[in-house]
């Protein structure tokens, strides 16, 4: 096994991009604007948490629903439907949703696959499984297994019902920020074809303008980015993702309890990076929802978090779970990993607020989010209510710190704190990270002190290993490629439109493997090589799953068409 | 001028579709959209509705009270009014049933130009026009992929297997329109938040004077008796080209009488 | 069980798909009839007795003469209730599709369509339809007469039994809507090839083809199969090929009788775009290729070899 390491960093090629760009004062004439009160980006559970929350304030507050004008609440979503994009796998813990619902619903009103009835932990060899006694931190009794994409769907609905305007297919190209403050969003043009040109049927975007404008939009959120940095609300430490690829079966005999595995197929020692595990999760009767998240600082060129899933299907414990099933769902997303370490330093800016994974709000060893997106949005939602009452400016300076008091002080921060070295210790490799874990955990996080720092995930230098020969190929019935996987996600993105994905194009050639093998939907191929120890590198846009991965890793995704991308239905 | 454009909700293409073996009907629980080519028919009347400069636009479905998602995105795009008729009682309705219900809805809208889009993607729907058109009692130009008006009279043109053929009808007409006739527009986001407030009307089956025995499986005339893996393509050959490559694919097409 | 099956006609010459469906209802062992509509059609009469048509009803009228199918109704509806004809049979077309329909619902009779098949199962006529994208065989039924079947273009060739049917003419009553549509100008070629989605032949080319040049040999290929001219998603990106002829999932969907896939892997995106087709023939260099799994013929090979010889072999044949 060769072990090349080179001192090709993705960081040394930035892509051709500016935060800056994303940001822009309103351009349309104030008669054209579209004028909306509470302006939510991002239709998934903190985005839409936020707008039924914030529906129900209103409803016992008629005279501020008034002054909010024609539209109170917006939701704008990029994706075809609330729920297209949303993946996870889930374990849902329901402590936000019955705060969210109380008085009005239950958790069997929501659609779920019911409540976890047991669990088990693995450690795996290619050959083995030994059952581990599950951590602390991965009990998850009384928590309900769900498909994220179906409760984003139900969400809107509610969302609906409380009166909410949710405007899918929209994307939100640029922050509007004026006199230093957030004004709204400018949504995405329709109808360019793919050098820019304007097309028959060309739509214009818009500017909405809003009284204060909530960011939802989940891990690599487009304007969040842009905000974090306009505002200078950088966290401590950098922020950091892990990528993960999921397939929902049909299966023929029911799976009982959930399962979680650690160790094969990534390999342990520190040097390869490879932190993370799978997880398998019984939807109802007949549903399987499997799938593999590794972070993404590991540096051989040649991983592939989609191959790493074929390949973990064929170990025996999983084979037996499918054995005479069908895969029905497939779907790819990045999960923001860098914990309370890289928490923004401020949630909010003059008429704005962040909230959900956009914000960082995600457990990394507990591997839930859900619930931190659901409080942050009911947060946010009674911060913007309070400052938009009669008397109140919800966009002069600390308006909105009431929302930075609340989360801080609530247990979604205190569980983030808890664990906040957790994940950054396994940059040590798995055995010492796995004692220094256990330590963290029966301390609460105490032990060991010091915090521990990590490198941006793009700026490992890479390596490259023979590790593809280990992916098993696709038989189309166990294992499958990744271009009929794209298929089953239901991506149908039109294909003359823009390129949506910034890339150094020239690069030298390990870089660009890396690129090919991690996207999960084979977005970039290898091109010629360009004379000069570079290659050019190709793309497909329209095969996108917009998960993100390559802005962890050197490149920027930024959003296409509205109503492009996947459309998740069971994810 | 008043035009009626007829559409459906049709299971999205993004959810693999499949067959209820329960009910032997198409599973449509899924998440469902306007029939994309019903887009094209709505563009189509919104075109000649705005050419005129007055007019109106009303959309007609046959469906689910979800149907009126598809509704209010042909709202979205401009059209000015929807009507739904919804009815448990419709369920498995075919061809003659269908055409039957929609035809008594339009009769009471009294249009100048009935649109359907010409196929829909889900199979059922599809010839919906002729069948319509021959009861409302009036002529139909399917297919049609450019549309003008002359007093009292529609001219289509539309590509057949031989050619293009230019069919003039007297208004009242019924036309399918083929999805080569224009690029539907996207709704506008002020389109889209506008659409609720536009009338939608829901009417049932006895509103419409249907009797109960023309509605639904009762006023069908087909049935799904069985559902079955199709044939496979039949064996599959696969050669090596060893110079003869060409001659091999010209016998096969001979065998397959393909080629003179 | 009487049975009528309308044959369509073009230039003189009964149309192959309407002989066909002739074939397989006299292979039910039942007296099959055939109509012909027209004007000056009287002369087709013959070739319909030679196919299969025991009595052949032919109604000779200007007002039948341009292909417009709501006069044709009238004549079908009028013969099925005449004659009390029970089983009316149609070949895929544009013009017999409308009609199937119209009289449907001028009979209030059940229609079945994309029929690939047709069977008598104790005595009940059961139709076979392949339904959704060719993923599902449904058995379909009739619950009353008539019943009306609409069968895929192509599913059945025409047999010659070498029989004369009795000829019998029609006088046909036209309804007022029905001679309220008027054809002003007919089956006009247009300068190019047919279109790709009502073409019954389509070569495609994909990214094995090496270059954009390859597009050249793709399309004196279509040409001399006198078919229309396909191209992968893969290659429509990349600029070799205008978006309008993109087959596959974000393109055209297609079902010609015969598709040629030069230099394509045969990628589910571009499958779901044709695989409904009735012939496919795959050309590509790698063996493993998906569309190997699935093309009626493969040959794995070097298009740029294969293409030209075959395309000089087919004009050498037609000449």
């Amino acid at each position: 096994m060769s072990r090349a390491a080179s001192r090709v960093r993705p960081s040394d090629y930035p892509p051709p991009f500016s935060p800056a760009e994303v940001i822009a004062a309103p351009t349309d004439p104030s008669g054209e604007r579209i004028e909306v009160g509470l302006l939510v980006v991002g239709a998934g559970p903190a985005g839409l948490a936020c707008a039924i929350r914030f529906g129900q304030l209103l409803e016992e507050s008629p005279e501020t629903a008034e002054r909010l004008g024609d539209v109170p609440v917006a939701v704008v979503e990029k994706g075809a439907k609330p729920g297209s994009h949303l993946l996870s796998g889930a374990v849902v813990n329901p402590r936000g949703l019955r705060r969210l619902f109380k008085g009005r619903l239950t958790m069997n009103d929501l659609p779920t696959f019911g409540e976890v009835h047991g669990e088990a932990v693995y450690m795996l060899t290619k050959s083995t499984a030994i059952r581990l006694p599950p951590p602390p931190t991965m009990r998850n009794h009384g928590n309900y297994v769900a498909s994220l994409a179906q409760l984003g769907r139900f969400l809107a609905e509610q969302a609906e019902e409380s009166g909410a305007a949710i405007l899918p297919e929209t994307d939100a190209q640029k922050l509007l920020v004026a006199d230093g403050r957030v004004q709204g969003i400018r949504t995405g043009d329709k109808g360019r074809g793919r050098d820019g040109q304007k097309l028959p049927n060309f739509e214009s975007g818009s500017d909405i303008v809003a009284r204060i404008t909530v960011l939802a939009e989940g891990t690599q959120g487009h304007l969040t980015g842009a905000a974090i940095s306009h505002f200078g609300l950088e966290g401590a430490h950098p922020q950091l993702w892990a990528l993960g690829v999921k397939e929902v079966w049909k299966v023929p005999k029911p799976l009982g309890h959930i399962v979680h595995t650690l160790g094969w197929p990534l390999r342990k020692p520190a040097r390869y990076g490879e932190f993370g595990g799978s997880f398998i999760y019984p939807m109802g009767a007949d549903l399987v929802s499997l799938g593999f998240v590794a972070g993404l600082e590991y540096r051989d060129v040649e991983f592939s978090v989609h191959d790493v899933l074929q390949q973990f299907k064929t170990h025996r414990i999983v084979r037996k779970i499918l054995r005479d099933g069908e895969r029905v769902a497939w779907g790819a997303k990045t999960i923001t990993e860098g914990g309370y370490h890289a928490l923004p330093k401020r949630f909010n800016a003059p008429g704005m607020l962040l909230v959900g994974e956009g914000a960082g709000l995600v457990n990394v060893p507990t591997l839930k989010g859900i619930h931190y997106g659901v409080e942050s949005g009911i947060l946010a939602a009674e911060t913007a209510f309070r400052a938009l009452q009669r008397g109140e400016s919800p966009s002069r300076p600390g308006a909105l710190d009431g929302y930075d008091e609340a989360l801080r002080s609530s247990w979604v921060t205190k569980e983030l704190h808890a664990v906040r070295n957790m994940r950054q210790v396994f940059d040590k490799g798995f055995f010492v990270g796995g004692a220094l874990a256990s330590a963290m955990t029966v301390t609460k996080g105490k032990l060991p002190p010091r915090e521990f720092s990590s490198e941006p995930n793009a700026r490992h230098a890479l390596m490259k290993t023979d590790r593809a020969k280990s992916y098993p190929a696709p038989d189309g019935k166990l294992t499958f490629d990744k271009l009929s996987s794209v298929f089953l996600s239901g991506n149908r993105t039109r294909d003359d439109q823009p390129n949506h994905i910034r890339l150094e194009r020239h690069v030298p050639r390990e870089l660009a493997e890396l690129w090919v093998n991690m996207c999960p939907a084979r977005v970039y191929e290898l091109g010629d090589a360009d004379g000069d120890g570079t290659v050019t590198v190709e793309l497909s846009p329209s095969n996108c799953v917009q998960c993100g991965a390559i802005t962890a890793k050197g490149g920027r995704l930024t959003p296409p068409e509205g109503g492009s991308g996947p459309e998740y239905t069971l994810a | 001028m008043k035009i009626a454009v007829c559409v459906k909700q049709v299971p999205d293409a993004a959810v693999t579709k499949r067959i209820d073996p329960a009910t032997k009907r198409l599973d449509r629980s899924g998440e469902a959209a306007l029939n994309p080519v019903d887009a094209n028919a709505v563009e189509e009347a919104l075109r000649i509705r705005d050419a005129s400069g007055e007019g109106e636009v009303v959309v007609v479905s046959l469906g689910p009270e979800k149907a009126l998602d598809a509704l209010r995105k042909a709202l979205a795009m401009g059209a000015d009014r929807a009507v739904l008729v919804s009815d448990d009682a419709a369920a498995g309705s075919d061809l003659v049933a269908t055409s039957y219900a929609l035809a008594r809805a339009l009769e009471r809208e009294s249009a100048d130009l009935v649109l359907f889009g010409q196929q829909a993607s889900d199979g059922d729907g599809a010839l919906l026009w002729a069948a319509v058109a021959e009861r409302l009692r009036r002529p139909m130009i399917s297919q049609a992929a450019e549309l003008t008006f002359e007093n009292g009279s529609v001219t289509g043109k539309r590509q057949t297997e031989f050619g293009y053929d230019v069919i003039r009808a007297s208004l009242p007409a019924v036309v399918a329109v083929a999805d080569s006739i224009n690029e539907p527009r996207y709704p506008s986001l002020k389109g889209i938040m506008g659409a609720k407030k536009k009338p939608q009307d829901v009417v049932t089956l006895s509103e419409l004077g249907i009797e109960p025995d023309r509605a639904g499986s009762a006023g069908s005339r087909t049935e799904v008796l069985a559902l079955s893996a199709p044939p496979p393509r039949g064996d599959t050959r696969k050669i090596e080209d060893d110079g003869s490559g060409a001659e091999k694919i010209l016998e096969f097409l001979a065998e397959k009488r393909l080629v003179q | 069980m009487t049975t009528l099956v309308f044959l369509e006609h073009h230039e003189g010459e009964l149309q192959k798909g309407s002989l066909g469906v002739l074939g397989k209802a006299a292979g039910l062992g039942h007296p099959v009839s055939g109509i012909i509509l027209g004007s000056g059609v009287e002369g087709l009469a013959a070739d319909a007795g030679r196919y299969g048509a025991a009595t052949v009803y032919v109604a000779d009228d200007l007002r039948l003469e341009a292909p417009l199918p709501q006069p044709r109704v009238d004549a079908l509806a009028q013969l099925v209730e005449e004659k009390g004809i029970e089983t009316v049979l149609f070949a895929q077309s544009i013009l017999s599709a409308d009609i199937a329909a119209a009289l449907a619902a001028r009979l209030d009779a059940g229609l079945n369509w994309q029929l690939v098949d047709l069977e008598e199962q104790d005595g009940v006529l059961v139709g076979k339809q392949s339904a959704l994208g060719d993923s599902v065989l449904v058995d379909v039924g009739w619950t009353s007469t008539p019943r009306l079947g609409l069968f895929r273009a192509g599913v059945f060739d025409p047999v010659e039994t070498g029989g004369a049917g009795t000829l019998e003419r029609l006088d046909v009553r036209f309804e007022e809507h029905s001679l309220l549509a008027e054809m002003l100008e007919q089956a006009h070629e247009e300068t190019s090839g047919p279109s790709i989605e009502d073409a019954s032949v389509i070569v495609a080319g994909g990214r094995g083809l090496g270059a954009p040049e390859g597009f050249g040999m793709v399309e004196e290929l279509a040409k001399a199969l006198g078919g229309a001219v396909g191209a992968t998603r893969a290659v429509v990106d990349a600029g070799w090929y205008p978006y309008a002829s993109q087959v596959g999932q974000t393109g055209k969907n297609v079902s010609p009788a015969l598709y040629v896939a030069c230099g394509i892997s045969g990628a589910i995106q571009h499958k779901v775009g044709m695989q409904g087709s009735k012939v496919i023939v795959a050309i590509n260099k790698d063996p493993n290729a998906p569309i190997f799994e699935f093309a009626d013929l493969g040959v794995v090979g070097d298009v740029n070899q294969i293409v030209p010889k075959l395309t000089e072999l087919v004009r050498a044949r037609s000449s």
